[in-house]
């Protein structure tokens, strides 16, 4: 029996440019389980960042509700919201992940660290991790010294870390070759399924689509379709369906 | 708590990881601290330079000529003037001082000196260091201070050759020395001391002052037997003996020709230095946060607080200043070791400590604007921007 990790209703961001109001999340509402893996598409600016933004609480919606473990975002004052950051929600960025001056194992720990937990047994965990996304020999390396998609791993690795309620990823594969992407993508989702996280990932690459358990189509900023049978994602992503 | 703990934990990192962008920073610092210790040592020097002797007098009070501005080169005492101050209540004791300059050419290189009478065991005369005092009536003999010994090889036991003009001559004098004397340094020249009479013959002098054999001093030092009355005494005296104005030492040093002029010029020199380091300082701190935009931005987004990342900020500013005025501090000492004592820099007054105190409180100071901005950064500039 899993728990809703994550609710959505009627969610609403607008922004105001030059007198224009664009709806870049237009009245978005979904829930994603514990245990469940769901990708989020759709073509640029179809608002899939600031979906996830408003996730993470970095970014206030215009109007509608985002639950997370069952807390309202908008009842939450500002050191709250960090605090929720920091405790339950593990987040990948499209670009400039890491921090630039701590090496792959410090970056991973660094969450830990934040959380009061950095003790033997979770620097264990974190080096475990790493092994499990092809990283061991790269635990001393600065960010500077990875390629994209190590620096997009090791990111990872510090989204799942600390255990959070929801994990967040935007384009995390981006950077990485396909047969990369594939593996990074299926140890990710072998993690969220393993540690009943729910897990978000937003990608470009449909073909990223076969490990996920559902996918969020966006156009426009509205949720235009979901899909949530199996056959249904396989043939999403070979191709077969647009 | 944990919030020191994770902050220092980011900025020792930081530091470490970019060791020769914050030895860059640290070393600008240590730069400014080496401009900054050398003008407070060049005020101190300058102000030791022409106050010294005054300074360094066993006295609270000097009386001048009355209307003299307590101006020491304008005031002319009447010879009986230091008998009438000693018999006033509360004087410990007096002693008159005649001040005047000369050059002493025995050398291979000629050396302005001051040239000041004074009584032995009476204030106005430094205690002897070496050899003993003077004799008293017209025995051509001279104490040095430390300045000429310094300056010069001249020894306790030499006998020396100063030139003075007298009326349109120019004579020739020997003295011998006796005795040697702490540095009684009196308008930036190293000093002599001779006895009064001594002094009236030997000095530089006009036509029309030949005539006379008399010494006038210029000043008289007033010992107090209660140190603290120096207000109630400078009153007491002027009431008691005529023609005269009374000081205490600050004011007689205070106007000495030039002093507050060139101490204003110093402090100003200093001021600005340190204006200038909180703006280098500021500028250099505001570049490196808008370069650290994304990751604080990444900081944030992970959930690390205000207070960890500005204190984090903070942590290094106070770093790396302390760093770059720990290397100005031992350059200047450096430098120091190697400056000849003819250039006026003094170190270790409390001017030294004030400049280091500043030059600490610089880097926090000139990082204020960029503590800020980092705590205002938006998380959301981590997704965005890059
Ligand atoms: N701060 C902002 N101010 C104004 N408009 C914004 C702002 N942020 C996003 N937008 C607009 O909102 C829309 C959605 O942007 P968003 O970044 O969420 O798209 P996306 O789906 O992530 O695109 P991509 O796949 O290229 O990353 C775009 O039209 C964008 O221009
Ligand atoms: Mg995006």
């Amino acid at each position: 029996m899993s728990t809703i990790a994550l609710e959505v209703r009627d969610l609403v961001k607008s922004f105001s440019l030059d007198g224009a109001t664009i709806n870049a999340v237009d009245h978005v509402s979904f829930q994603v389980k514990s245990g469940e893996f769901v990708a989020l598409v759709g073509p640029s600016g179809s608002g899939k960042t600031t979906m996830l933004s408003i996730l993470a609480a970095l970014l206030t919606p215009t109007s509608g509700q985002v639950l997370i473990d069952g807390q309202d975002l908008a009842q939450m004052n500002e050191k709250q919201r960090v605090k929720l950051r920091r405790e339950k929600i593990g987040f990948t960025f499209q670009s400039n992940n890491l921090i630039p001056f701590l090496s792959a194992r410090e970056n991973v720990e660094f969450m830990l660290r934040l959380n009061g937990r950095l003790d033997h047994a979770s620097r264990i965990r974190s080096d475990e991790l790493l092994a499990r996304l092809g990283l061991s020999d790269r635990l001393h390396n600065l960010p500077a010294q990875m390629s994209g998609g190590q620096q997009q791993r090791v990111a990872i690795a510090r989204a799942l870390i600390h255990n959070p309620a929801v994990v967040l990823a935007d384009e995390p594969t981006a950077s990485l070759d396909t047969e990369r992407a594939y593996q990074v993508v299926e140890t990710f989702a072998n993690l969220i399924h393993e540690n009943e996280r729910a897990g978000i990932i937003v990608t470009h690459d449909l073909r990223m689509c076969q490990y996920v358990d559902r996918v969020l189509q966006m156009q426009d900023g509205k949720l235009v379709r979901i899909y949530e049978d199996k056959k249904e994602i396989i043939e999403l992503a070979r191709g077969t369906i647009h | 708590m944990k919030n020191i703990f994770l902050a220092t934990y980011l900025a020792i990192k930081e530091v470490v990881r970019n060791k020769g962008r914050f030895l860059l920073v640290a070393l600008v610092i240590a730069l400014i601290t080496l401009l900054v210790l050398f003008i407070a040592a060049l005020g101190e020097g300058l102000a030791n330079g022409n106050r010294q002797y005054v300074a360094n007098l066993d006295a609270q009070l000097v009386v001048f000529l009355e209307k003299s501005d307590y101006s020491i080169s304008s005031s002319r005492l009447e010879t009986n003037t230091v008998k009438s101050v000693r018999r006033v209540d509360g004087v410990a004791d007096a002693g008159a001082i005649y001040t005047s300059s000369t050059e002493i050419v025995s050398l291979p290189e000629p050396l302005k000196v001051s040239m000041l009478g004074a009584e032995p065991g009476r204030p106005g005369m430094p205690p002897i260091l070496d050899g003993r005092e003077f004799r008293g009536g017209e025995a051509r003999e001279a104490v040095i201070d430390r300045n000429v010994a310094l300056r010069t090889d001249i020894q306790v036991g030499d006998t020396i050759q100063i030139r003075s003009t007298q009326g349109t001559e120019d004579e020739f004098f020997e003295l011998k020395i006796v005795g040697l004397v702490e540095g009684q340094s009196y308008f930036f020249q190293p000093t002599i001391f001779v006895p009064a009479a001594t002094w009236e013959k030997i000095r530089p002098q006009s036509e029309s002052e030949l005539t006379s054999d008399t010494p006038y001093p210029n000043i008289i030092a007033v010992k107090l037997t209660d140190p603290l009355q120096t207000e109630a005494m400078s009153a007491r005296l002027t009431e008691k003996v005529t023609n005269i104005e009374v000081a205490d030492i600050d004011t007689t040093i205070n106007n000495i020709p030039g002093y507050s002029a060139q101490q204003g010029t110093v402090q100003t020199q200093g001021v600005f230095t340190l204006l200038i380091g909180i703006l280098v300082i500021g500028g250099f701190f505001q570049i490196q946060i808008l370069q650290k935009v994304p990751q604080i931005g990444v900081l944030k987004a992970i959930g690390s607080s205000n207070g960890v990342v500005g204190l984090s900020a903070v942590i290094q500013i106070i770093f790396v200043t302390a760093l770059g005025v720990g290397i100005g501090g031992g350059l200047t000492y450096l430098f120091s070791l190697g400056f000849p004592p003819t250039i006026p820099l003094v170190f270790n007054g409390a001017r030294s400590l004030i400049a280091i105190a500043l030059l600490l409180a610089i880097g926090p100071f000139g990082g204020m604007v960029s503590i800020i901005y980092a705590v205002r950064i938006e998380p959301l500039k981590a997704l965005r921007l890059g």
